[in-house]
Parts: C-alpha cells; structure tokens; sequence
C-alpha cells in the first residue's frame, strides 16, 4: 500500500495516457495502437473504422436515392446501381450494424462484469484485424472487380448480386468479373472475425464476472451479448459452408448450384437464410440490451420485470432458427412448410412484444429526464415496434405473396435495422460517450441530431411502404413516370438527405464537444452498473480493486438506500464513491501487447487475393497466417513481475 | 493491501477460459460439418450425370456400373484414425502423471496414425480421379470432395498442431503444468475422429 500511494490514480486524460502507455510498453504512437490489447482500444478503433464504413454505405444509399428521385433517372445505369444496392446491404450489415455492436461489446462487457481484459485479449485484437483487413478487401472490389476493366478506365468494381447473393446468380455465367468472389471471399474473412469475438464474449462473460454477479445481476446489455455471441458461433459456420460452396463453384467449377449436374439454387437460400435470420437478431439484441441499460437510467427506475427481458431475449435466440423459411414463401416450399414457418413467425413476436411492454413499464411513473441518450431510445422503441409490426404482417403468407420483393420489404427491414439497431446504437454512444472520452456530448445539438434523423427517418422510409402496396419493385434501377411513384420517390429522398444533415451534426457534436475543456466526471448520469464507478475514461487497467457485487444495479445500490416508506434516499456520503477504492493499479498484470494478431490477421486477405488473382498467394499467405499464430502462441501472454 | 489478480485467474467459472473456447470452437464446428453433411444427403442421387462414377453399384437402364468406394479400405483407415484417439488418451495420460517419454511416443504416435489416414485419403482420392470422378464431373464428385476434403483439412491442421507439441516435449518445454495444451489438443483431435465416423457412416456405409 505504501508504495502504490507514491503514485496518485489517473485524473486526467493525459495521465490516463501515460498509464495506456505504461501498458502498452514499448510500443509509441501508431504502434501502440497496431500492439494493443486493451478491449477498450480495441473498441475504440472497431466504433471508428465502423462509423467510416458507415460513411461510405451512406453515401451509396444517397447517390441510389438522388436516382430515383425521379422517373427515368440517368445518374447511374443499372449496372452501377446494381452494386450499388450489393455494396450498400452489404456494408451496412457486416461493417457497420456488426462491428458497432462489436464496439460495444469491447468497450463495455469487461467493464460491466468488473473484470480487467477479456479472456483472450490477443484473440480480441486478431478480431479486430481481421475486421479491418476483411472490410478494406470487400471495398477494395470497387477498383478492380469490373471484368471490363479497372475504376482506373471508368469501371466501377464491386459485387452486383444482391447483399443476400442468390445462387444461381452468383455463378460466373451470370455474374462475371470478381465481384462476387470478391464478396464471398471478404464475407468468410469477416466471419472469422465475427466468430472470434463470439467465442471471446461467451467465455468473458460466462468466465470473468466479478465475484458476486451471478447470471441474474447481470447488466441486461451482457445478457444479450451472451445471447448475440451465441447466435454468433452457431449462425457463422452455416453461411461459412454456404460461401464455401459457392466459391468451389465459382473458383474450382464445382456444381453445387448447378442446375444441370442436378443442383438446387434453394440450397443456398435455405444456407443463407438460415445464418440470416439469427444474424438479424445479431443486429438487433445489441441495441435491445443498450436501450435496457439507458431507459432506467434516465427513468431513475429498475428495468421493469428483469427477468422477463432477459428470458424473452434468450426465447428469441432460440426461436431465430426456426424461421428462416419466411424469407422464402415464395420459393414453393409447400404450404404446410409456409403455414409451419408462418406460424412460428408469428411466435417470435411475442417475446419482442414482451420486451417493448417491459420498456413502456419502465418508463412508467418514473421521473424522467429527457437527455439525448433516452431520445434515441425512444425513438428505438416506437420505430422497432412499427417495423417489427410490419414484419408480422410478413409472416401471413397470401399478404407475404403480394409484399414479396416490393418496396415495403425494404421499408420494413429499414425500420428494423435503421429505426431499432441504429437508433439503440446511437442511444448507447450518447450515453457512453463520456465513460471513454471524459466529455459530454453536447446535449443541444444532441437534440438536433435526433429531431433531424428521426424526421429523415421517418420521410424515408414511410413513403417506401407505402411504394411497397402501390407495387413498386425493389432492386430497379429506374421507373417511368406513369406509374404514380414520383412524388413518394422523391419525398424518401429528401429524407435520407436529412439523415445524411443529421450524421453531419452528429459529427460536428463529436468535434465541438471533444474540444470542450468541460470534463464528464465518473457518472454524469447518475447511473446504475459498474462502469460508472471508475474514472472517465477508464485507466488502462480498468478497476483498481476487483469489485465485489451483490445486487443487480449494484453501483445504484450502492448509492441509494430505499427507506421503509419506500423513499429513495442517498447513502452516506462517500459510500459508493469510485474513489474511495484503494490502490492504484501498481502490481497489476495486464495482458501484454503484441503485434503478432495483427500479422496472422494479414494471413487470410492475402490468402483471398490468390484465390482471386493468383493461386501462388494463397500458401503466402497461409505461411503468414502460421507465423503470427506460431508467434503469439510462444510469446509469454502477461508482462513479467 | 490492494492486490489483485491478474487477468487469467478472475474468472469464476468452473472450466478454464481455453477449454471453454474449445468447446465452443468445437460446437460451432458440428454446424460447419452439419452443413457440409446436409449438403452431400441433399444431393445423394440427384445427380443428372447417368454415366459418372457411382458411389454405390447401380444399375441404370439396365447397365450395371460398379460403385467407386473401396469399403474394406476406407474401413481400416477409419480403424486407424479411432486408434489415433486411444494413442491421444494414453498422450494425455503420460503429461498427466509427469511421463516425458511416454508423452512423446504417444504424441508421435497419434500424429503418425493421423498421418496415415490421410496419405489413405490422398490415395483415395487419386484412385477416384483415375476413374473419372472430380470435383467438377459431376455433383456426387462436387460433395463428396468438399466434404471429405474439409474433414481431411481438419486433420492436418490437428496433426499439424500435434507436431508442434510433439517438438516442444522433446524440447522439454512441455511439462505436466501445461498439461492442458495437450487436452486441448485431444478435444479437437477426438472430435475430428467423431466426424469422421458420422461420414463414414452416412457417407461411405450407407446406401
């Protein structure tokens, strides 16, 4: 104790640096980004490569959108446009709603559960690694997938087949150049990404809590990332096999999906959608778990009926596999399959139900503060439970049959996607904005940001349903002008450009309140879980003394004691201070940095450009894959004494 | 005094975290194959080439063609990828109790019988190619290479894996403290040998 008193606890950003720093030992500036291991880098760095991800889908949905703003839109051809829509699917659901979620689990399960690291800190940075170097390969299609040329001489690259690539289409006869190849191949890269983080969480979770927190004093943010990590592990394989068969065909002129060798083009609908319905979950339980976590918070209220969010979350997990079919009525599977899968889609919803009303329970009677984090939240719930309404009316087949393919498909999973997970995933970074930075966001433009995007929202993808009944088919590149679809056309259009304003403002408030010398402080909320009791951001080694948890909301408890009467008064002072914890990280052992994750993770991309373009690649790059691997299993895990 | 564990020993869980990654590793993988399996089942017999090599004997159009699996052969490679399972165990064992020598033998010997099995494999699949079945002649060639080349991948990775440990017991940086790189090995390698029956047995026995 008295030599750990020498040294006072980091207070201040820079100070936090130099303990980051000390952590990552040797390693200066970019290297000791490219070294780290700390889950909150890491996070950090999967939250910014994310949001520039998201950028560039962004700006294909808007250059799609300035096409069809009128009839007989000449900006793009239907060859572009093709993969445009391709490139957009794409990089929204496996670079951007993903590797944000990703963000999250990073940057806040270790924290939540009181724990130092994740358990495989080096696997986490090989996630990472293998995240960036996945997504780069799939835009690196853009330059040179055109089988008539390169970017260079005017052809725009990338895959064309749809984000859900049907087979047969997918074939070289009917999709030529590398585009798909480029799309299957950058797809079993991220999976490897997205499994390794999978199997990190479910052993974290399940692993590394903090003595005390048994499953049911579990943050419900971690409860769904254990939910989403195992749809994760078991989703991933199957799409795995899927892309596997698909690259055999094209690559090796295997007949998987060859119809005159006596192949199915339903084997890979049944492949991809039975990984693509869980992975839908995977987008959304995420933002479920965030919104669970930031409605009590600004309702100063429990989480309302506890144990039903969680089971009605790990009910929806289990039922995601059952279906898949629904994406597929009209395939000609029977109508005792269509009745089956509709049946079960229609269960499904119940569990989403329950969670919605357990939000509205807690938001009920409780005094609430409408900061922009709960903004969001709530417009996660009133956009998720209209689009999760509008999945309902999916799961009836005969209404599926007129639905399928238009518009109102489009809009419906938009509002899923856009109005649930996005909405839940930018409720979370207002809310723990300041936990990793030390600044609030600032709450003004806060609102902006949201009034803009839920009105942009909202005139974007409403219109769109209703082009959806009117029969407006999805994936055309342009329409003439008597069909009556002009004026809604253009009313989504201008929508998404208020979106487009609002990610503006939101970058702008990122930038002003970065700037900002106003600092955060330990728990500007008033909050309720661990994190909250250590400094904003976190030094390196998170907590300096392993909390001990008794109660679900443990930090709040700690805080506040419930009279008799049932008033909620404060604790004694200091009680539940984060400060008052001793020691001040001296004597820890992290886990040391290394750069090997990052080497292995160059093994596969240089792997999938042989397959592309020159086999003599791909035991390169499988020797690199080995060397990293070799490495970082010989390397001593934690810095010696 | 404010002291404090370090990263590995936190965990309150009863299994250590690298055998439940394995685990987990190992469940993701029955979905892996299960799709590779479901897939060759899909197409079993759906094959338009009516002249191609056959799995089974079949007779079409009244002509009488032979089915290409060699059973007594692939039988006794199965029976030495099983027997590399017992050699595995006894590997285990030896770290266990602290037996350098016997640790060695067993790995050496498990990695040999793995290696077996695929120089059985490779045979195989040069024999089927000389009688006219490839991956791309027709779908029985397209599933049955795919799945059988996966799980023969899956073995050299485990043989590859149990080299390695073979080198760093003879080395003697291999002790009964990290006796559980060597369990961890024997999960994946007893799943392998598990897979391998399930394709035998729906593959190769079944007709």
């Amino acid at each position: 104790m008295a030599g750990a008193a020498l040294e006072p606890r980091p207070t201040s950003v820079a100070e936090a640096l130099r303990a980051a720093r000390r952590q990552a030992g040797t390693y200066n500036g970019i290297w000791s980004w490219i070294a780290t291991v700390d889950h909150k880098r890491i996070g950090m760095m999967y939250g910014g490569t994310a949001f520039l991800f998201f950028l560039i889908g962004g700006i294909e949905a808007l250059v799609m959108r300035l096409q069809l703003a009128t009839p007989n839109g000449t900006i793009v051809d239907a060859d572009q446009f093709n993969r445009l829509f391709t490139m957009h699917g794409t990089t929204m659901v496996f670079l951007v709603v993903m590797p944000l979620s990703a963000a999250f689990f990073n940057l806040l399960i270790p924290l939540m559960i009181g724990a130092r690291d994740v358990a495989f800190p080096r696997l986490n940075a090989f996630s990472y690694w293998v995240f960036l170097s996945g997504g780069l390969f799939i835009m690196s299609s853009f330059l040179t997938g055109n089988p008539n040329g390169t970017i260079f001489e005017g052809h725009l690259g990338a895959p064309d087949a749809g984000w859900f690539g049907y087979a047969p289409l997918t074939l070289p006869q009917y999709s030529g150049g590398h585009g798909v190849d480029y799309w299957a191949l950058g797809l079993v890269i991220l999976g490897v990404s997205s499994m390794a983080g999978g199997f990190n969480f479910a052993v974290t979770i399940i692993n590394m809590r903090a003595p005390g927190m048994t499953l049911f004093k579990m943050p419900l943010f971690v409860w769904m990332t254990l939910v989403t990590s195992f749809l994760i592990i078991f989703a991933m394989p199957v799409i795995t096999v899927g892309l596997f068969e698909l690259l055999f065909d094209r690559l090796f002129n295997a007949n998987f999906f060859n119809v005159q060798a006596g192949g199915t083009p339903l084997l890979w609908q049944h492949m991809f959608w039975l990984f693509g319905h869980p992975e839908v979950y995977i987008l959304i339980l995420p933002a479920m778990g965030i919104v669970s976590e930031v409605l009590p918070t600004f309702s100063r209220k429990p989480l309302f009926g506890y144990p039903f969010v969680v089971f009605s979350g790990v009910a929806i997990g289990f039922m995601s596999w059952g279906v898949w079919a629904h994406h597929m009525y009209t395939t000609g599977l029977g109508s005792i399959a269509n009745s089956a899968f509709g049946i079960s889609t229609i269960l499904i919803a119940i569990p989403t139900g329950i969670k919605i009303f357990n939000w509205l329970g807690t938001l009920w009677g409780g005094s609430i503060s409408m900061k922009t984090p709960l903004m969001f939240s709530l417009g996660f719930i009133a956009m998720f439970t209209i689009g999760g309404l509008t999945g309902v009316t999916h799961s009836v087949v005969p209404s599926d049959y007129q639905q399928q393919d238009t518009y109102y498909v489009v809009a419906h999973f938009h509002q899923v996607l856009f109005g649930g997970a996005l909405f839940g995933l930018f409720s979370g970074i207002y809310y723990w904005f300041p936990k990793f930075t030390g600044k609030m966001l600032n709450e003004k433009i806060g609102q902006l940001h949201f009034w803009l995007m839920f009105a942009g929202f909202n005139l974007t993808f409403q219109p769109m349903m209703i082009l959806g009944l009117l029969g407006m088919p999805r994936r055309i590149s342009t329409y003439s002008d008597g069909y009556g679809w002009g004026f809604w056309n253009m009313m989504a259009t201008v929508g998404a450009f208020m979106i487009a304003a609002s990610i503006l403002t939101f970058i702008i408030n990122v930038v002003v309140s970065m700037r900002s010398k106003e600092r955060a402080g330990n728990d500007p909320w008033d909050a309720r879980t661990l994190e909250w009791t250590i400094p904003s951001p976190p030094p390196a080694y998170n907590f300096a003394e392993i909390p001990v948890v008794t109660a679900l909301d443990d930090f709040w408890h700690k805080k506040y004691i419930e009279k008799e009467s049932g008033v909620v008064v404060p604790a004694m002072a200091g009680a539940a201070n984060g400060e008052e914890h001793h020691g001040d990280g001296h004597g820890i052992h992290l886990p040391s940095p290394s750069y090997w994750p990052f080497v292995a993770a160059l093994g596969p991309v240089i792997m999938a450009f042989g397959f592309i373009y020159d086999f003599a690649l791909v035991p390169a790059g499988a020797v690199i894959l080995l060397i990293g691997i070799y490495a970082w299993a010989l390397e001593p895990a934690t810095e010696p004494e | 005094m404010a002291t404090v564990a370090t990263h590995q020993d936190a965990h309150s869980g009863p299994l250590d975290n690298r055998k439940l990654l394995m685990w987990l590793f190992l469940a993701s993988e029955c979905l892996f194959f299960g799709g590779l399996i479901g897939t060759y089942l899909l197409y079993r017999d759906r094959s338009t080439d009516i002249d191609g090599p056959f799995a089974h004997d079949t007779t079409i159009n009244g002509i009488h063609y032979t089915g290409i699996y060699d059973i007594p052969f692939t039988s006794v490679s199965a029976f030495v990828l099983l027997m590399s399972s017992v050699s595995m165990v006894l590997a285990l064992a030896a770290i266990q109790r602290n037996d350098r020598r016997g640790l060695q033998v067993w790995l050496a010997c498990t990695a040999l019988l793995g290696l077996t099995f695929l120089a059985g494999q490779a045979f195989e699949f040069t024999v089927f190619v000389h009688e006219g079945l490839t991956l791309d002649e027709n779908l029985f060639g397209t599933t049955f290479f795919v799945l059988t080349g996966f799980h023969g991948a899956h073995v050299s990775v485990g043989v590859l894996i149990l080299l390695s440990l073979f080198v760093m017991a003879v080395q003697g940086k291999l002790t009964h403290k990290q006796s559980l790189n060597v369990e961890l090995a024997g999960l994946y390698w007893h799943f392998v040998d598990v897979v391998w029956i399930v394709i035998f047995t729906l593959v190769y026995l079944i007709r």
